[in-house]
């Protein structure tokens, strides 16, 4: 059976270790973590984690069950095969040699990103988008050098109609 | 308002939740706790040992049909249930275990008996926590007693510092709990319902497979009725034993790497499984390719994660097994079914041709005690009323073949985890659910060492259990496989030393017997059985007799070595 991509959006119940009871579950079970990223809602006491991981459909299902079971969590959607927006944002600190500032700064401008610090060998680059969009912009900049990379993972939501 | 002290509030609540016995095994971070559980009616079961403890309440749990609670001291007092508590977890066995911690401001100092229970028991609950103030002791009680009894049950731990149980707080009675993230489905489904009706209408060669899940939603009534209502033949797994009558013939005894041939031989010709509160465990499918290959499977469950995880299902139907049966009965009463008797007769013709040719058998000899002759004698002795606990190994598998059981509850094993030391802790938790039946543990030489100290629990409280040990003085289990598969290599499975048994009970308090031969198993039961003491009975058995029939690991179900 085929593996892909999936990302998970899963409400929880914000109480102490929840986080360890999702990620243990994972490494228990074997299934893998892409990128996972966690932060408060807006509702009190509730946070939304978002993991992308890759599995067949088999074990998505499984996956997803094993996730509703634990006792802290709320709901979990699967997103892939809906309508929904991703984002993600890399910090991108990169070599700034004299020979290539305004190449890179040209480059800033086409991806629409900004250049959040300066010094006088380095930019740090602020980019927002989808996967696609961040691995582009990480293959073109390679070539001059990127000193240090930090990316935050997937966060996604349906889209409404 | 009055304020309590935590230690005062956990019984006050142990006792709202209608907590009458506990098990346990007392020490400094629960002492407070201890000093105040003294004053109460709460009947505490001192065992010799913390994996005791839990072995005992999941015994207790099953036996008595209520949750089971242990209490025991922080550190390694904590640790030591971890055995205990994974295997009720794996056989979703509903119990509240209690562990004393370090005070909050000493935790993460590597204090003195301090060990993170919560981090270490998370993949073996259905749930835990550290109760981090007094003030929230009596929800978190009730709390966790709901869940370990809901949806599909198992153990919940409460890990408490020592001054949430010495602090002081004004107690108000827990709210009636409502969680927004655990919502247990009971009610089926009734379209699919309508579904299932249609297939067993239509269905040449249907069969049923019951497990523990069944006997947990307390459906042995219902789907008894379900049963004989629908003609079909049902076989169970290890944990379902006793869900139906063993001795109907409708029966066809138990499923899997150990089962019966025409149990095996049916999930192979079968058209049509209803599987009623089974996981599908990898020691009753087989190779899963070829698992009911030839059938329809409806698969009734209320744990949604078991369902489609390691068979492909036709009908997934979330909910009690209990409450899905009444409707199913509901539905089937009012079903045009056709004349069954007509229908099932190939099929039930051919599962009697099955069991006749190919029944559970053993050679029997007449010098040498064969562990299985044990087994039958006592089936007879008992009339299949006793409450049965297992060690783990070629005994459990014995008793599950040979015992065959009437009633659900009364075999009490551990299925998913397989522990070896299980079965006396077990039966000591059973006989004080219930103090008028007759309990007995049946043994392994290798296993019954591994909680042997228990006899002194079992002595002190006057508990009339009794232990027959199948003593071939090897690790069977081990030993067969080494036998079959590694070329008769015996790699650390003879026992080359073992106490004198007899003595050994005679030295904690107990009654020690003993059978060489054939002719003295009857007598030494019937000695044993009548006694009101603890019982080791020890039965020196065959010492390579092996348990057939047997499907060797991961091949189909179907190919099974015979005797
Ligand atoms: C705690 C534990 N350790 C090891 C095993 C592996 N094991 C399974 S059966 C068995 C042999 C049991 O020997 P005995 O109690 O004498 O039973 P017999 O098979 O001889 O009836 C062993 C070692 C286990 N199930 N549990
Ligand atoms: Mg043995």
């Amino acid at each position: 059976m085929s593996e892909n991509k999936h990302v998970l959006s899963i409400l929880v119940d914000n109480q102490p270790g929840v986080l360890s009871r999702i990620v243990g579950l994972f490494s228990g079970r074997g299934y893998n973590i892409e990128s996972l990223c966690v932060a408060e809602t807006v509702e009190p006491h509730t946070s939304r984690l978002t993991i992308v991981t890759i599995a067949d459909i088999v074990a998505i299902e499984q996956i997803s069950k094993q996730l509703n079971k634990l006792i802290n969590v709320i709901k979990v959607n699967e997103l892939t095969g809906e309508d929904f927006v991703q984002r993600e944002m890399a910090l991108i600190k990169i070599k700034a040699k004299p020979e290539y500032r305004a190449e890179i700064l040209r480059i800033v401008d086409i991806f629409r990103c900004k250049v959040v610090d300066v010094g006088p060998e380095h930019y740090t680059v602020e980019v927002t988008g989808d996967e696609g969009k961040l691995k582009a912009i990480i293959d073109i900049l390679k070539p001059m050098g990127i000193k240090e990379i930090a990316r935050t993972g997937s966060i996604a939501l349906f889209r409404e109609s | 308002m009055k304020q309590l002290t935590g230690a005062q509030i956990l019984m006050k609540t142990l006792i709202d939740e209608g907590v009458e016995t506990i098990f346990g095994y007392p020490g400094g971070a629960v002492i407070d706790i201890y000093d105040e559980l003294v004053k109460t009616k709460i009947k505490h079961i001192l065992v010799r040992h913390e994996q005791a403890a839990v072995h005992a309440a999941d015994a207790y749990s099953r036996a008595k049909g209520k949750t089971g609670v242990c209490l025991v001291t922080s550190g390694p007092g904590a640790t030591n249930t971890v055995t205990g508590i994974a295997s009720a977890y794996m056989d979703s066995i509903p119990m509240v275990v209690i562990t004393g911690q370090v005070p909050t401001q000493l935790i993460g100092n590597d204090a003195f008996q301090e060990v993170d229970i919560v981090g270490i028991t998370r993949p073996c609950t259905k749930h835990n926590y550290l109760v981090k103030s007094t003030d929230d002791l009596a929800q978190i009680i009730k709390e966790a007693f709901y869940i370990a009894a809901s949806g599909r049950p198992g153990p919940v731990l409460i890990d408490i510092p020592k001054n949430v149980a010495n602090g002081l707080a004004t107690y108000k009675a827990p709210k009636e709990i409502k969680m927004r993230s655990y919502n247990p489905t009971y009610k089926p489904n009734m379209k699919q319902l309508q579904k299932v009706v249609d297939l067993i209408r239509d269905a040449k060669r249907p069969m049923v497979f019951a497990g523990g899940g069944a006997i947990l939603s307390g459906a042995s009534k219902e789907l008894t009725q379900f049963v004989k209502k629908t003609k079909m033949p049902i076989t169970t797994s290890l944990m379902g034993l006793g869900v139906y009558p063993g001795d109907d013939p409708l029966s066809l005894g138990m499923l899997g790497m150990h089962g019966t041939y025409r149990a095996n031989m049916s999930t192979g010709k079968c058209d049509l499984m209803i599987a009623i509160g089974v996981r599908f465990d990898d020691r009753v499918t087989g190779k899963t390719d070829v698992f009911a290959s030839q059938a329809k499977i409806v698969h009734i469950d209320i744990d949604p994660t078991s369902i489609r995880k390691n068979v492909p299902v036709t009908i997934p139907i979330v909910g009690d097994c209990n409450e899905t049966l009444i409707h199913l009965n509901k539905l089937i009463m009012d079903a045009d079914l056709g004349n069954l008797t007509q229908k099932r007769k190939t099929w039930l013709d051919q599962i009697a041709d099955w069991k006749s040719t190919t029944p559970l058998a053993y050679k029997q000899t007449k010098n040498v005690i064969k562990p299985q002759y044990v087994v039958e004698k006592i089936y007879e002795l008992t009339k299949g009323d006793a409450i049965i606990t297992t060690e783990v190994g070629q005994n459990q598998m014995w008793a599950a073949q040979y015992y065959h059981f009437k009633k659900p509850n009364h075999f009490i094993t551990s299925g998913g985890l397989g522990v070896m030391g299980f079965g006396l802790p077990a039966a000591i938790g059973a006989q004080i659910a219930c103090p008028n039946k007759t309990v007995i543990d049946i043994a392994g030489d290798g296993s019954i060492q591994m909680n042997i100290q228990e006899l002194a629990t079992a002595v002190q409280f006057n508990l009339p259990v009794k232990i027959a040990i199948l003593n071939n003085r090897y690790l069977g289990m081990v030993r067969q496989w080494q036998e079959l598969f590694y070329d008769k290599r015996y790699a650390s499975t003879e026992m080359v030393h073992a106490p004198d048994f007899v003595k050994l009970a005679e030295a904690f308090g107990a009654e020690g017997l003993r059978a060489t031969k054939p002719e003295e198993v009857e007598t030494v039961l019937k000695k044993g059985l009548a006694s009101k003491k603890t019982v080791i009975m020890e039965f020196i058995v065959d010492r390579e007799e092996s348990v057939y029939p047997m499907v060797p690991a991961g091949a189909a179900i179907t190919d099974m070595l015979l005797v």
